[in-house]
C-alpha cells in the first residue's frame, strides 16, 4: 500500500503543478502579447470593436485582478467562452475529446504490444541478427517524423492498396468497426516514436534483469529458457517501462495536435488549430491549459501506480 | 591558496619519463611520473579512437546536410523559390535532381535552403535551451532551499506543456517566423537542461572535492567552473545533440501546421505540407523533404548516441 503521508505530499505538489500550469498559460496569453485584444482583431481593428472586446474579455481590469479571475473559474472548470463559436471552450473540448482520447489510446496499445515484446525479444538474443533488426528499427522510429510517416501510411494503405480510409473520422456511436479503422492509421503514425522509445527501455531493463543472481538461480535450477525470460525477467523488467509509457503519454497527445492535421480528423488538436487560425485567444488558452492538466494528472497516476507495483521504491 | 588547476599539461622526458604540470593560480606543481609510485607511464589513450560504425555513418549523415546547407548559403544550387509554371510537377531529371513542386520549383534546392533553416533553428534553440536551462539548473542546485523548491515547481509546470504544446502556444502570441520560432522551440526545451545540470550541481554542491575547495578560500566562480562544471559537461552535450534533433523536428511540425517558416522561404515542414495535397501525382514532392527530416535527425541522433558512448562506456 502507499503510505498516507507520501500521497498527501503528492497531491500537494499535483495542486502545486497545477496552479503553475494555470499561471504560465495566464503569462503566455495575457502577459506576453501585451494587447491580446489587438493580437486577435489586428492592428488595424476598429478602436469601438477593440474597446468592447476588452470589455467582453476582462481585458480593462487590472491584471491581478484578471489573474485571480482565471484561476477562479480555470478551478471550478469554467475555460471561458470561444469568440468565434461563442460556446463554452469546457463543451468544445468535451465535444472534441473522444476523438483525440481514442486515438492516444490506441496509439498507445500499439506502442505496448509491438515494443514490449521487440525489446524483450532483442535482449533475449543479445548481439545475434534479431537484436541488431530490433535496434535499427528503434533508431528509424526515433528520426522518422510521424507527420511524414503519416503521409506515406496514406500513400501506401488508402492509395495504393485502398485498404483503409485516408483521413477523417466515423464515430463511434455510428459504426464502431468503421471508426477503429478510421484512427488505425494515425494511431500507428503517432506510435512509431513511442514504439522506438519504450522499445529501447524495455531492452535495456531486460538485459539488467537478466544478469541477476535470480536469473541464474532459475537457470541452475532447470527452469525452461523462455519460461524463464518471458515469465521471470519480463515482469521484473516492466516496472521501468510502465512509467516511461506514463510520460509517453505527453508526448503523444501534444504529436496527436500534427497527427489529426495529416489525417483530419476532428479531435482537440484540429480545434487548437482553427483556433489558432481564427485568433480565438480564450479556445487557444483553454484547450492548451486543458491538455497540460491532464499531462500532469496522468504523471500522477503514473507515479503512483509506480508505486503500487514496486513495493521496494522508497518514499522520500 | 585557492588550488584551481588552471591548465594540465604533459609532456615527454628525454629518459621517457611522462612529465605532467599543474599550473594554478600562485604556484606551479610538478610531479615526474618516474618518481611517483602508480603514476600514469604512458599517455592516456585517445578517447575517439573507439568511434564505432554508427557514429561515423552519423558524421557521413549530417556532413551531407552541412554540403547541402552550405551549397544553397553560396548560392551554387537553383534559386529555391523562382517559379515556373512550364515546370510543374517534373519527376526527378537531370536538371532538378529531385523533381519541381506544383510551382515548378526545384525540390533540390529547397531541401538545401531547408536545411539551412534546419541548422539555424536546431543550433539557435539548442543554444538557448542550454544556456536558458543550464543557468537556472545551476542556480537552482547550487543555492538549494527556496531558490530549488521554487524554480524546480516552475520547471514541472512547464513540462506540463509538453514540447510542442508549448512551442505552439509561444508562437501563435509572437507570431511566426525564423527568430521566434527559435525563441518558442528554445524555451520549450529549457526544462531537460535545467533537470540535467540541477542534479550535477546538487551532488557536486555536497562533494568532498568541493568542500575542500571551499576550505582552501576558492570563490563561487572558482569552484563552479573548475570542480563542478566539468562534470556536468558531458551529460548536457549528449542532451544537447538530442535536442538538437528534437528542435528540427519541431521546427518542421510546427512549419507543417503552418505556425513555423512562412512562404516563401522553403523549410522542409512546409514542402510537406505543400506536396501533402500532389501526393497521389508527385511521389518525390512528398519523399524528399519527409527524408531530409529523416536523415538529419538519424545523424544527430547516431553522433549523441557515439559521444555518450564514448563519455560513459559502461552503458553499451
Amino acid at each position: 500500500m502507499v503510505p498516507l503521508q507520501y500521497l498527501w505530499r503528492r497531491i500537494g505538489a499535483l495542486v502545486v503543478t497545477l496552479l503553475i500550469a494555470c499561471t504560465i498559460t495566464f503569462v503566455v496569453f495575457n502577459i506576453i502579447p501585451g494587447d491580446p485584444a489587438m493580437l486577435m482583431l489586428g492592428t488595424e481593428a476598429d478602436p469601438e470593436v477593440l474597446v468592447n472586446l476588452r470589455r467582453q474579455l476582462g481585458l480593462d481590469l487590472p491584471l491581478h485582478v484578471q489573474y485571480f479571475q482565471w484561476l477562479r473559474s480555470a478551478a471550478t472548470g469554467d475555460l471561458g467562452t470561444s469568440i468565434r463559436l461563442g460556446r463554452p471552450v469546457a463543451s468544445l473540448i468535451l465535444e472534441r475529446l473522444p476523438v483525440t482520447a481514442s486515438l492516444a489510446v490506441l496509439s498507445m496499445a500499439i506502442t505496448v504490444i509491438i515494443a514490449v515484446p521487440a525489446g524483450a525479444y532483442g535482449a533475449a538474443r543479445r548481439g545475434r541478427l534479431a537484436d541488431y533488426l530490433v535496434s535499427i528499427f528503434t533508431q528509424v522510429g526515433l528520426a522518422i517524423p510521424h507527420f511524414w510517416l503519416g503521409i506515406l501510411l496514406i500513400l501506401l494503405f488508402s492509395m495504393r492498396w485502398q485498404l483503409l480510409p485516408p483521413g477523417g473520422f466515423v464515430p463511434w456511436s455510428k459504426n464502431p468497426w468503421q471508426a477503429f479503422l478510421s484512427l488505425l492509421l494515425p494511431a500507428l503514425a503517432l506510435a512509431s516514436h513511442r514504439i522506438a522509445q519504450v522499445a529501447r527501455i524495455t531492452r535495456t531493463a531486460m538485459l539488467d534483469t537478466l544478469n541477476k543472481d535470480y536469473m541464474r538461480t532459475g537457470r541452475s535450477k532447470g527452469l525452461p529458457e523462455g519460461m524463464l525470460i518471458y515469465k521471470h525477467a519480463l515482469k521484473n523488467s516492466l516496472i521501468p517501462v510502465v512509467t516511461v509509457a506514463g510520460m509517453q503519454f505527453a508526448g503523444l497527445l501534444a504529436g496527436s495536435i500534427v497527427a489529426e492535421e495529416v489525417f483530419a480528423l476532428p479531435g482537440l488538436g484540429r480545434l487548437l488549430l482553427q483556433a489558432i487560425g481564427y485568433r480565438d485567444l480564450p479556445l487557444v488558452q483553454g484547450i492548451s491549459l486543458f491538455i497540460a492538466a491532464v499531462v500532469v494528472i496522468i504523471n500522477f497516476i503514473t507515479d503512483i501506480l509506480y508505486l503500487l507495483l514496486d513495493p521496494r521504491v522508497r518514499y522520500d | 591558496m585557492p588550488l584551481v588547476p588552471r591548465r594540465q599539461r604533459t609532456y615527454r622526458k628525454e629518459n621517457g619519463a611522462l612529465a605532467v604540470v599543474w599550473r594554478t593560480k600562485q604556484l606551479t606543481l610538478r610531479h615526474w611520473s618516474s618518481e611517483v609510485e602508480g603514476f600514469r607511464q604512458h599517455p592516456r589513450p585517445r578517447r575517439l579512437h573507439r568511434c564505432r560504425l554508427n557514429t561515423w555513418l552519423g558524421g557521413f549523415l549530417l556532413l551531407a546536410i552541412l554540403l547541402a546547407a552550405a551549397a544553397s548559403w553560396w548560392g551554387l544550387t537553383l534559386d529555391p523559390n523562382a517559379m515556373n509554371i512550364r515546370e510543374r510537377l517534373l519527376p526527378p531529371s537531370r536538371g532538378h535532381w529531385l523533381g519541381t513542386d506544383h510551382f515548378g520549383r526545384d525540390i533540390f534546392a529547397r531541401i538545401a535552403y531547408g536545411s539551412r533553416i534546419a541548422l539555424v533553428v536546431g543550433a539557435g534553440s539548442t543554444l538557448l535551451a542550454a544556456s536558458l536551462g543550464a543557468g537556472l539548473g545551476a542556480w537552482a542546485g547550487y543555492k538549494g532551499g527556496w531558490w530549488d523548491e521554487v524554480i524546480m515547481r516552475f520547471i514541472d509546470g512547464l513540462m506540463a506543456f509538453s514540447g510542442i504544446l508549448l512551442a505552439i502556444m509561444l508562437v501563435t502570441v509572437m507570431g511566426p517566423g525564423l527568430g521566434n520560432t527559435i525563441i518558442a522551440i528554445g524555451i520549450a526545451n529549457v526544462p531537460v537542461f535545467a533537470r540535467i545540470t540541477r542534479g550535477v550541481f546538487l551532488t557536486g554542491r555536497n562533494a568532498l572535492y568541493v568542500e575542500a575547495a571551499h576550505a582552501l578560500g576558492a570563490r563561487t566562480w572558482d569552484i563552479i567552473r573548475y570542480h563542478i562544471l566539468p562534470n556536468g559537461i558531458g551529460p548536457i552535450l549528449v542532451q544537447a545533440t538530442v535536442t538538437f534533433s528534437t528542435a528540427i523536428l519541431t521546427e518542421a511540425s510546427l512549419s507543417y501546421l503552418g505556425l513555423g517558416i512562412q512562404p516563401p522561404d522553403a523549410s522542409w515542414g512546409r514542402m510537406l505540407k505543400e506536396a501533402q495535397p500532389q501526393m497521389g501525382r508527385a511521389l518525390w514532392s512528398v519523399l524528399a523533404p519527409g527524408a531530409a527530416i529523416f536523415i538529419a535527425v538519424m545523424a544527430l541522433n547516431l553522433m549523441g548516441d557515439g559521444i555518450r558512448d564514448q563519455l560513459d562506456p559502461e552503458t553499451h
